[in-house]
């Protein structure tokens, strides 16, 4: 099962530069955990020790914000992409 | 009644326009509310107007005084109009990578402008804005991201207009910036529309903008509550300037680029909503007019041409 991450240019170097990398997980939280072993340490940036979305991290599954989806619960399915962006201000 | 003592007194009571072309059915609308019919041509007419009166009432805001605000436009053009009539001094700390418009604008009403770095977009605003008021405590930061007369606004007047024009809502759709017009439109339909939906859209912006040296510094501002909001969802520049396009193609109005966005995550309920076989009035904001934003190109040629041009502005 194929799901698309796209890294966010603060975290490539986790990623070996790399824009968007490929895991795989029935949930976002196994998906971490799947490219934690590629990319070690992008989990740890992620999420916190119990396993939440850290403060400063939005992580959208098909433009979705995923803390509105179920957090880490999120499931996935084959040919989602999932985008991982720093909160930044608007306004 | 249109006759008003002053511009400020004008503020408010945009019109509600239903979008026939753009809504799926009878049975599932789409309804724009016109926020460039403001005194400075957007939505951010109310929290400034009302973050002025709120410091001038609190005594913090005395004739003479020079006002600071972190601002990407908008809130900058509105102050700078209210600060001009009222006697304030105002200076903006503005990313550099903003429309042209938007600093002509701002000098023309005769705001100073100081510059903050691209890379960052509007963090480094804020920072900046953080550090100047810190040097200058004399100088008044009204601070849109926390300020609660800013949410206030919106809970006072922008959301009691949606339900008195369309008593019949389901769905509103603002822009996710300060988070000042969802937190009080949302909390105030909330209050009154049992199972009203709160929909966020996000302006994602060019990689550029997101150049933090830390993911600890990101920033969220003080204002947002999720709890108010039911989904949240990003749109990127070429969606947006799609929609937009599609505004003026289908309905005849001319929009800035961050209305596209939330046009956009609009018509996804509208979609969820017919396939759901539900009845919906979705209202949008059109938080302001195309004019500011025809030098980014998002007006002419292709769609991959406006969109690869808007890479690295703060387009919303």
């Amino acid at each position: 099962m194929a799901i698309e991450a796209r890294i966010p240019t603060i975290l490539r170097n986790y990623t070996d530069g790399a824009k968007s990398v490929e895991g795989s997980g029935q949930t976002l939280g196994e998906l971490f955990v799947d490219l934690d072993r590629r990319h070690e340490g992008l989990r740890a940036r992620l999420v916190g020790e119990d396993g939440s979305l850290q403060r400063f991290v939005n992580v959208y599954l098909n433009d979705e914000d995923v803390r509105f989806l179920g957090g880490a619960e999120t499931p996935l399915s084959d040919g989602d992409v999932i985008t991982i962006l720093p909160a930044v201000a608007g306004g | 009644m249109v006759r008003y003592d002053s511009l400020l007194a004008s503020l408010g009571h945009t019109p509600m326009i239903g979008l026939p072309n753009l809504s799926p059915s009878a049975d599932v609308r789409l309804w724009a509310k016109l926020e460039d019919r403001n005194p400075t041509g957007s939505i951010k007419d109310r929290p400034a107007i009302a973050m002025v009166a709120r410091a001038e009432a609190a005594g913090e805001l005395t004739p003479g005084c020079t006002v600071l605000e972190p601002t990407s436009g908008n809130t900058g053009i509105s102050l700078a109009m209210v600060c001009k009539l009222k006697g304030y001094k105002l200076i903006c700390v503005m990313p550099e990578n903003t429309s042209i418009e938007r600093r002509q604008l701002l000098e023309m009403y005769g705001a100073q402008i100081r510059t903050s770095p691209a890379a960052g977009g509007s963090n480094e605003a804020v920072a900046v804005a953080k550090r100047l008021a810190a040097e200058n405590p004399d100088w008044v930061m009204l601070y849109q991201y926390g300020n609660p007369a800013n949410a206030q606004s919106h809970y006072d007047t922008t959301g009691p207009e949606i339900l008195a024009d369309l008593p019949t809502v389901t769905h509103f759709v603002g822009g996710l910036g300060t988070t000042g017009t969802l937190m009080g439109v949302g909390r105030f339909l909330r209050d009154n529309v049992p199972g009203v939906k709160i929909i966020a859209a996000e302006p994602r912006y060019g990689e550029l903008v997101y150049g933090l040296r830390n993911i600890d510094e990101g920033f969220i501002p003080e204002l947002y509550d999720a709890s108010v909001l039911d989904s949240r969802f990003s749109v990127g520049p070429a969606e947006a300037v799609r929609r937009t396009r599609q505004l003026v193609d289908d309905e005849g109005i001319f929009a800035g680029i961050s209305t596209g966005a939330i046009l956009h995550a609009a018509m996804a309920q509208a979609d969820k909503a017919v396939k759901a076989g539900e009845r919906a009035d979705i209202a949008f904001v059109v938080c302001d007019a195309g004019w500011k934003y025809l030098s980014t190109g998002a007006y002419a040629g292709t769609l991959d041409e406006a969109s690869a041009k808007l890479e690295g502005q703060l387009w919303a």
